[in-house]
């Protein structure tokens, strides 16, 4: 390598080890960082250095974790907010992929409801909750319903907007075919909008785990939002954090099951969806 | 055969698109319309497919007024416009939704086999080139055996080369059924490769200006003096029809700068 005349060659062809090595290390270097920070923070606790009262030492929290999840509390916990958010997500998605559908279908519902609809938009949805209560109680009816308007609007938009810009030329394709309207509906208009209605309905679920949290954080007796208030009531900084890992955990692996199902669906697709 | 009648077209902004479009075509007759951009090329063939509808004459197959689409004509875009979520055999059986199962695999493999794809029936669109998502498209119009088939300046976005591949293709599939063939290009040898006959039109509002036959034999070759003699004609036949009657010919050389 060190007599060849074209030193331009010699970097041509070393240059995709490298390249090569930092997209395998590329998310363990995302990892330096937070870990990094977790173990001077113990080691700055361990030294006597920091109180960690406050901010606690990754051991206290995981310690924390071990022993929710031993007795048990975890998972009541864990299972209590899945269920609200399961159940919310359902009504939901389905009232959003039925409204999105009819106003991005029909012209005359899409006069009729839009406006309506993305003026309710417009509502933090968090400023229902004391109507909510009002109406349904402060048991699980207030909270699902919040649940299921924090999921209804993305998953409304993106149906929507899904149907209204479907290629008129796929359209076409269908037309010269002679194909009829529930034909088209079924062969060109679903396998069209099947991508974006699932990019909706994980931004959907996303939302459903954030309005899982704020009702619970307005009064439950149990969910992992309870655990955040009990956390903050008792003064248990390592149990709010715990909470919080619990949520991160719970929400990725959700989301991670939503794309893995769906997948199949989609792999026609020409997208970097993996990057998503 | 296929009979345009005083064929008009008026779109609803008040553009007019073609106006008394008259033309015969036999069955098993290859017809090539060129003309300059803006001549309805176009919005001919969509009428003919019944996809618009004309504001003035018919269009009649055998007999038969086409007024929307027709199981008897078939249309390849000028993009190859293949389903993404079907694969290259799923896009060619496109159309044959109301046969047994057994047939449609026969037909489609068949034509994806005279469009040399038949290695690649299990791929998707997003696989293929260009010049064989547009070979999918001639596979699909043709299983579906239509008696009249058009083509939308099918081979525009290719090069050189792949262009005189499908033309071999198209050929190819053409001999086995012989449909009526309508195709727009605005490419002259294109023209003169495939058709038995090159209808001119004139722009604003698109008009027949001139009719060149060719009777030339199959195969042809591009470099033939009978070739090139047809593509002289054309050629001579289209500056006419892109010059405005009583204007001099330095105002047309002017206006191409335009």
């Amino acid at each position: 390598m060190d007599a060849t005349p074209h030193p331009g060659l010699a970097t041509a062809e070393t240059a995709p080890a490298p390249a090569r090595h930092r997209a395998g290390g590329g998310w363990l270097v995302g990892l330096l960082l937070p870990l990094g920070l977790a173990c001077g923070w113990e080691l700055a606790v361990r030294a006597g250095l920091a109180q960690g009262r406050l901010v606690p030492p990754p051991s206290r929290i995981l310690d924390t974790l071990r022993a929710l999840a031993v007795t048990g509390e975890l998972w009541t916990h864990v299972l209590a907010s899945l269920t609200r958010v399961a159940a919310g997500f359902a009504f939901g998605a389905v009232a959003g992929i039925a409204l999105g559908a009819v106003t991005g279908t029909l012209p005359l519902a899409r006069r009729l409801l839009d406006p309506s609809l993305q003026a309710l938009r417009a509502i933090p949805s968090i400023a229902w909750v004391p109507l909510f209560i009002l109406w349904f109680g402060i048991f699980e009816a207030s909270k699902i319903t919040l649940i299921a308007v924090g999921v209804f609007f993305p998953v409304y938009l993106g149906v929507a907007g899904a149907i209204a810009s479907v290629d008129r030329k796929l359209v076409e394709v269908g037309r010269v075919f002679r194909l009829s309207r529930p034909a088209l509906a079924r062969r060109i208009l679903l396998p069209a909008v099947l991508p974006a209605t699932l990019v909706a309905l994980r931004t959907g679920l996303g939302l459903g785990f954030m309005f899982v949290a704020a009702a619970e954080l307005l009064g439950a007796s149990e969910g992992l939002g309870y655990l955040l208030l009990d956390g903050q009531q008792l003064g248990k900084p390592e149990q709010i954090v715990a909470a919080i890992i619990a949520f991160a955990a719970v929400g990725k692996l959700c989301d991670a099951a939503l794309v893995a199902l769906t997948r199949p669906l989609v792999r026609w697709q020409d997208t970097v969806r993996e990057a998503l | 055969m296929l009979v345009l009648d005083r064929l008009s077209k008026t779109y609803a902004d008040g553009t007019r698109a073609l106006q008394d479009i008259s033309l015969s075509v036999r069955g098993a007759e290859i017809v090539a319309l060129v003309g300059g951009s803006g001549c309805g090329k176009t919005t001919l063939l969509r009428l003919v497919a019944g996809l618009d509808v004309a504001t003035g004459g018919r269009i009649s197959l055998d007999g038969e007024a086409i007024t929307a689409p027709h199981p008897g004509v078939g249309i390849v875009f000028q993009e190859p416009r293949l389903l993404p979520w079907l694969t290259v055999a799923g896009n060619a059986a496109f159309g044959l939704d109301a046969l047994p199962a057994r047939e449609r695999r026969e037909r489609v493999a068949h034509a994806l086999d005279r469009v040399g794809l038949a290695d690649h029936a299990g791929r998707w669109p997003r696989e293929l080139s260009g010049g064989q998502q547009q070979r999918v498209a001639i596979a699909r119009a043709f299983v579906a055996a239509p008696k009249v088939l058009l083509l939308d300046e099918p081979f525009s976005a290719l090069d050189a080369f792949t262009r005189a591949d499908l033309h071999r293709h198209l050929l190819a599939l053409w001999a086995e059924s012989r449909p009526t063939v309508l195709i727009v290009t605005h490419d002259v040898a294109e023209a003169v490769a495939l058709a038995d006959r090159a209808v001119v039109l004139r722009p604003k509002p698109g008009r027949i200006d001139d009719t060149v036959p060719l009777p030339l034999s199959r195969p042809r070759q591009p470099t033939s003096p009978g070739s090139e003699a047809a593509v002289r004609a054309i050629l001579a036949s289209l500056d006419r029809s892109l010059r405005p009657p009583g204007e001099t010919p330095e105002r047309a050389d002017a206006a191409l700068w335009w």
